[in-house]
């Protein structure tokens, strides 16, 4: 059967008026083969990997943006995590910033805006390398445009690494002071559970399990979930559900289908698709005007857990439905500087920090884009983090912290990041919270609910 | 069959104010490009008009990206919205 004019009329729609777009094709490349202690060797060939992939990732992407009328916005690459491979190398700052400004020019030569993976795998403990890695994090990041960190500090299996925690807060202090309002920060996304295979930056990676190269597709489109809960203001919550889940079903047939082709032009896997609604700064395209849209008076008062937990829902439903390999975060993000409504939100004084933890208790990543005064202690920092991956330990999720300790600024001011990383008000958080249990480090140990064997 | 004698179905929706010669126009563009016109239909919706023209592009002598070029020119002159898309990524959207 043809199609008819209304179905061409709605897709159309999506990509015109609601900024439809496949937001991300991120490839995942495998480096462990590269590893050496020729620190020149190693370097060549994963500088090389990198500009041959990432040339023929911007070439095809074309190709398809042309073919199917849809946007690929952007177009990044994650690798294996960066200590793993600089394990044989001398644990110095000198060589963990040299490595980052090789990916970094890498990444610049094939066009590619931002490479991910620049991390470690700490749950349970630091190998050396681990530990160089994170002391060297505040040169490393401030010293190139393009490479994003992450760390996972605690999983649902292993519990939450204080002394990493502890650590990290102090990290980010450095690398605060260390960038224009902070911006550093903006570079590095902690987590609990963090997926091996998610596409979104700043914390995508190519996880260990995963095969040489990996094609993975980030779906967005809240303009386009915003629509349609617009053009439903009577139906009952039920209905909304399902007319939410069916818009969303097929916005991420369209991106099984590019990334299924994309995957087959480059020769390579394909791996997930993350149908994930991610707030730009873009005007409509903002997770907190859909909670709107459905009836909570503005994002952070009561009901506003509810409506989120109830859209979150309807995202994975109709996403689960159109592809057998949906994957990584999938679900909704709610970075503060990034959606206008958010902005708004705590400018108005109704979203908290406290009523922002609460809503990442339910969606699908966590306390992201804040900004707080740049006097925060360290302390406090490792607290807020601590909690946030407290949630993803218990609940069995994946949950992340990407702060920004604002240098010079104080509760209620407005730090300008510019570009896709918006703006954000700058939240109140206490001089002190939990100097002497941060001070104790050791491990948080796993729940009991991660006992299955 | 060979690859390029398989039919390469497109999509072309234009939207915006109905006028004269939007068919003429896209006919002759297509004519030139040596792409097939197989369906047109079209229909005011949400008081807009808008048109869906089907077209296989197998034997054209120009690729899917000169021809959106083509129809950017023409969007251009006559103040409209036209868009060209391959024709599966209706399909996987709209029909399982």
């Amino acid at each position: 059967m043809r199609i008819s004019v209304e179905e061409v009329f709605e897709t159309v729609k999506m990509t015109l008026d609601h900024h439809f777009d496949i937001r991300t094709v991120t490839l995942g490349i495998n480096l462990k083969d590269c590893i050496d202690r020729n620190f020149t060797n190693f370097k060549r060939r994963v500088s090389k990997r990198i500009i041959d992939n990432g040339q023929k990732l911007n070439k095809f992407a074309d190709q398809l943006e042309n073919k199917y009328g849809i946007p690929i916005t952007n177009r990044r690459i994650s690798i294996t995590p960066a200590s793993l491979l600089l394990e044989p190398l001398p644990q110095n700052t000198q060589t963990v910033v040299e490595f980052a400004k090789t990916l970094d020019q890498a990444t610049k030569k094939a066009s590619i805006d931002f490479i991910g993976g620049f991390g470690a795998m700490v749950q349970k403990g630091m190998t050396s390398s681990d530990e160089n890695l994170i002391n060297a994090l505040p040169s490393a990041l401030t010293n190139t445009k393009r490479v994003c960190g992450f760390l996972n500090l605690a999983s649902t299996v292993s519990g939450i690494n204080m002394n990493a925690v502890e650590k990290f807060g102090h990290t980010l202090k450095d690398l605060s002071k260390r960038t224009k309002n902070g911006i550093g920060c903006a570079k590095i996304a902690v987590f609990a559970n963090v997926p091996e295979d998610n596409p979104f930056m700043a914390g995508a990676h190519h996880g260990i399990g995963e095969p040489d190269f990996s094609l993975n597709i980030g779906i967005s489109g809240p303009g386009v979930v915003r629509n349609v809960v617009k053009q439903n203001p009577n139906c009952d919550l039920t209905e909304l559900s399902e007319v939410i889940k069916r818009t969303v079903f097929k916005i991420t047939r369209a991106g099984e289908l590019i990334g299924r082709e994309m995957a087959k032009l480059m020769q390579v896997e394909f791996g997930i698709i993350d149908i994930s609604l991610a707030s730009t700064t873009s005007a409509g395209d903002s997770v907190a005007q859909i909670i709107e849209a459905m009836g909570v008076k503005q994002i952070g008062l009561p009901g506003s857990t509810a409506a989120l937990a109830m859209l979150m829902d309807a995202v994975k439903k109709g996403g689960a439905m159109a592809s057998g390999n949906i994957g990584g975060l999938s679900g909704t993000f709610i970075p503060v500087s990034e959606d206008a409504g958010m902005i708004k939100a705590v400018k108005d004084g109704t979203l908290s920090l406290e009523k922002l933890e609460a809503l990442t208790s339910v969606c699908s990543v966590g306390l992201d884009m804040f900004a707080v005064p740049g006097d925060t202690p360290a302390e406090v920092l490792s607290a807020i983090i601590a909690d946030e991956l407290s949630i993803g330990v218990i609940n069995n999720k994946t949950t992340s912290v990407r702060v920004i300790p604002a240098p010079g600024k104080k509760a209620g001011d407005i730090v300008h990041f510019g570009g896709l990383l918006g703006s954000a008000p700058v939240m109140k958080v206490p001089k002190v919270a939990a100097p002497d249990f941060i001070a104790r480090k050791g491990r948080i140990p796993s729940p009991v609910t991660a006992m299955r064997n | 069959m060979t690859a390029k004698t398989q039919p390469q179905i497109c999509i072309i929706t234009v939207t915006g104010k109905d006028k004269v010669g939007i068919i003429a126009k896209l006919a002759n563009a297509m004519a030139r490009a040596n792409a097939n016109i197989v369906d047109v239909n079209q229909k005011i919706m949400e008081d807009c008009f808008v048109m869906t023209m089907a077209v296989n592009i197998a034997e054209a002598n120009i690729d899917i990206s000169k021809i959106k070029k083509k129809l950017d020119r023409i969007a251009n002159e006559m103040s409209l919205n036209i868009t060209i898309q391959n024709e599966n990524i209706f399909k996987a959207m709209h029909r399982i």
